[in-house]
Order: structure tokens, then C-alpha cells, then sequence
């Protein structure tokens, strides 16, 4: 589904990916771990066209995505839950679900809005003057109805409540069991853990360990070395 | 005396009612967590406790003192401080020039341009000890959009402790934080001073459990409980909309 090969990617004078590599098969959710300032948005940015790679190649169903526009790489499937929500303040919820709406799966606005009471409840209100959790659960709205074949999800539990982190949690699995992939970047360990097939984690802007959630529960050494718990 | 008194408050926008009649106090050093469901009504009562919204019906009391139409500096200047759900700092100052705004601000008497303020000697150590003491003294000199959405987050706490507030709200104060980040701000908030009180919105309920005395519960722009931390944890109604059976 995407292949990501040695990377390197610069944010302004900083080099920050150096040297990535990472895959992900179809159906399949990847947890993407590390402290913060290692490059895990950067990595998502890179993989969606926001912040291209200076060098290596990023391949999504084989094409290569790595210099294309990021609008482009949306319409191929490339769905991303940024982080800190980014909403469009002035687009009201419903607008928001229905300029990014897209193909014929199975997230519809229908849907959306069934999963969410929330945005239901909010669907003529601007996203400016949402709660940071209702923003936060509209990003996530926003990229499902893309019914993306890839769904980058960057830190997608914050500033929800615990209820609402199950609710995401569902539709992680319904997704999974759908065939879309995931690249989930997540603080919450626990969160991260229960729903990934496999875990990498960043240091200084590279990949230095890969293993499962299990392996990692038992492994102290490296949660102590490289997420500090 | 309380800390903080709310009486009656109410806020709307348009036609929705963001907070219908809400009453609480808060004792002076109490460590106060708010909690609910998203769209609750949490950080509109944070924005009108600090004044950046004005209440659409109530009062609010800080130490005795009526503070419900003062602008949101002279409650700062009252002691009052706060963090944000996503952090305000000014992106292009670095970090020590974000801090030494804060302290300036803080201290009345000092104020200057920030190129003046380079030159005022005690402030500058002041702020360089704080970023020390924090363990964030390597990213002193970076650009505030340059770091790290954690460590961010960790500078807007520093900012607001810096003014030495007698009452400060901290608005999600982990979201976002790694592991270890967690804890390191847990153990900031633990390390302020015994008669600082603080309100707390915050998700993560073993950081809330940890640092709370009290729970106040919000649901629908209504108060709905309030208790020890136990009680409001065993409270079957609070599991059912907010934290969720297991």
C-alpha cells in the first residue's frame, strides 16, 4: 500500500528526516511512536504532501507520490487527521463534510454524523466555535468521508474524552476490517498499542526499532530508552 | 474566604447555550479538576473565568472581589493565569524572549520594549534559571514555532507559572505530551507552591486522579456533580457519559 525508502526531509534550515523507511500493507495499522521533536509529523507531512522529501521515494499502490502536490495526494486516498485539529474556522461542520467528501465507501456524512452526536447536534455551527474536542472529532470526520484508502492519523485521541477515544477506537477497527491502512501516531502507549498490527519508533528523525505491540509491552529497555516510560 | 467563587453563570452563542447556571467555589490551595464530556462547556467556563468572555448572566468572585466585567489583564494582574488547549505563544520570539514577556508581564514596574528588556539583567537570569530548573535550557534560543508541539506546551506552562499567579487554570495540560512528558508535567504541577490554587481541565484521568482534590462535573453546560475524587469516580452516572464502562 505505501512504501516509504530512506527519506530525508528538511523543515526550513533543519534537517529532520534523516533517512526513513517504513511500509504498509493493506488493512494493516502501523503505531508510529517516539518522543516529540523526533519527526513524526514530519514524516506524516512528507508521506501527504505537505512537507516533500528532499531525497528518497514514497510509493502509494506504486506510484510515486514523493514531489506530487498535496491536493493530488489526497484524490489517489491519502487521508490525514493533522494534528491540532487545523479545521477551516469559518466552514460549518456540514460544509466540512461535504467539500471533502468523496468516492462511494462506506463513510458517509450520514454515517459521520451517526458516529459523532456532537457534530449532529453542531451541523450549522462554524468549526471556529466547536469545543477542542468537537474539532478535534470533525478532523477525523473530515478525512473519513474521503474514504481514503490510507489514513494517516496524527495524535487523533487528543482532547477527547475517554468515551470518545473508545468510539475512535471502533472505528480503527471497522476501518482495519474494511482493508483502509493506518498510520497512527499516538502519545496515548496504551491506545496505541491495542489497536496496532506493528509499531515503529522515531528517534532524531529516524526508524531505530520495529516490533510488535507485544514484544514491545515486554521490552522495559526500549520503552525506557525511546519513550521514556 | 474562597478562591474563587461562581454563581449562577450562564453563556450563550447565538442560540446555543454553552453554560446554563453554573454554582461553584474553590478553596484557597485546592487542586480543583473539571471534567466532561467533549462540548461540555469546560473551556468556555476556563474564558470566562479569565474574561476572555464576558458571562451572559452571573458573577464571579476572586477572593472576595467581584471580577465579572474586569478585562481579562486585571484579573492577570489580580493573580489569576492560565494555559491554553492549543498553546499561544508568539512563534518567531524564541523561548527565552517568550518567558522574559511573561515575567515583564508579571512585573509591573518593568515594562519595556523587548530590546530593552535584553539589558535588564535580573529578569534575564530570572527567565534563563526558569528554562534551567525545567530542564529546557537547550531550546532557549530556538524559535517558539520550531520546537516541538511538547515542548511547546511545557514553555506555555513555564509562561504561566512564571507570572506567579495565585489561581491558575490549566486547560489540558498533557494533550498532546509524550509518556515522559506526562510525567514531568505532573511533577511541575506537583512542585507549585501548597497555596496555589488550581483548576484543571484534563482527559487523562490518572494525571487528573493524581493531581485533583476535588472533581466539579460538567455535562450539557450544566453542573451535574461535584465531590472527593473517589465518589465522583465511583459515580455510575458520570461513568455512563464520560468515562465509559469497561
Amino acid at each position: 500500500m505505501l512504501r516509504v525508502q530512506d527519506i530525508h526531509t528538511y523543515y526550513r534550515d533543519s534537517y529532520i528526516l534523516q533517512g526513513v523507511t517504513l511500509e504498509l500493507k493493506p488493512g494493516q495499522v502501523v503505531a508510529l511512536l517516539g518522543r516529540n521533536g523526533v519527526g513524526k509529523t514530519t514524516l506524516a507531512r512528507s508521506i501527504v504532501g505537505l512537507t516533500p522529501a528532499k531525497r528518497g521515494n514514497i510509493l502509494f499502490k506504486d506510484a510515486d507520490i514523493t514531489h506530487m502536490p498535496a491536493h493530488r495526494i489526497a484524490r489517489m486516498g491519502i487521508g490525514l487527521v493533522p494534528q491540532g485539529r487545523r479545521v477551516f474556522r469559518s466552514l460549518t461542520v456540514k460544509e466540512h463534510l461535504q467539500v471533502t467528501a468523496r468516492g462511494h465507501g462506506r463513510w458517509t456524512f450520514d454515517r459521520i454524523v451517526e458516529l459523532f452526536p456532537n457534530l449532529h447536534a453542531r451541523l450549522r455551527s462554524l468549526a471556529g466555535k466547536l469545543s477542542g474536542g468537537e474539532q478535534q472529532m470533525l478532523a477525523a470526520g473530515r478525512a473519513l468521508v474521503g474514504n481514503p484508502a490510507l489514513l494517516v492519523m496524527d495524535e487523533p485521541t487528543e482532547g477527547l474524552a475517554p468515551l470518545m477515544v473508545r468510539e475512535l477506537g471502533r472505528v480503527i477497527e471497522s476501518l482495519k476490517h474494511a482493508g483502509t491502512s493506518i498510520l497512527l501516531i499516538e502519545q496515548q502507549l496504551a491506545f496505541a498499542l491495542r489497536y496496532a498490527d506493528i509499531v515503529f519508533i522515531m528517534s532524531k528523525g529516524r526508524i531505530v526499532h520495529q516490533c510488535t505491540p507485544a514484544e514491545l509491552v515486554a521490552d522495559a529497555d526500549t520503552k525506557a530508552r525511546y519513550l521514556g516510560v | 474566604m474562597s478562591a474563587l467563587v461562581v454563581s449562577d453563570v450562564s453563556r450563550n452563542f447565538g442560540g446555543v447555550q454553552a453554560l446554563s447556571n453554573v454554582s461553584f467555589e474553590v478553596a484557597p490551595g485546592e487542586r480543583r479538576l473539571i471534567i466532561g464530556p467533549n462540548g461540555a462547556g469546560k473551556t468556555t467556563l476556563f474564558n470566562l473565568l479569565s474574561g476572555v468572555l464576558a458571562v451572559s448572566d452571573g458573577k464571579v468572585m476572586l477572593f472576595d472581589r467581584d471580577i465579572t466585567n474586569l478585562p481579562p489583564y486585571e484579573r492577570a494582574h489580580m493573580g489569576l493565569a492560565r494555559t491554553f488547549q492549543i498553546t499561544n505563544l508568539f512563534p518567531r520570539l524564541s523561548v527565552l524572549e517568550n518567558v522574559l514577556l511573561a515575567l515583564q508581564a508579571a512585573d509591573k514596574s518593568a515594562f519595556s520594549m523587548l530590546a530593552r528588556m535584553r539589558a535588564n539583567r535580573p529578569l534575564f537570569h530570572n527567565a534563563e534559571s526558569l528554562l534551567q530548573e525545567w530542564d529546557l535550557a537547550a531550546i532557549a534560543g530556538r524559535a517558539a514555532r520550531d520546537i516541538s508541539y511538547g515542548e511547546q506546551r511545557q514553555v506555555d506552562l513555564i509562561l504561566a507559572m512564571a507570572m506567579r499567579p495565585k489561581v491558575l487554570l490549566l486547560d489540558e495540560p498533557t494533550a498532546g505530551l509524550s509518556a515522559a512528558e506526562v510525567v514531568r508535567v505532573v511533577g511541575m504541577v506537583r512542585s507549585l507552591p501548597k497555596d496555589m490554587t488550581i483548576l484543571m481541565i484534563e482527559h487523562d484521568m490518572d494525571v487528573a486522579f493524581a493531581l485533583a482534590d476535588r472533581i466539579t462535573v460538567l455535562h450539557q453546560g450544566r453542573l451535574i456533580a461535584e465531590g472527593e475524587v473517589a465518589a465522583i469516580r465511583n459515580d455510575p452516572h458520570v461513568s455512563a457519559i464520560y468515562l465509559g464502562a469497561d
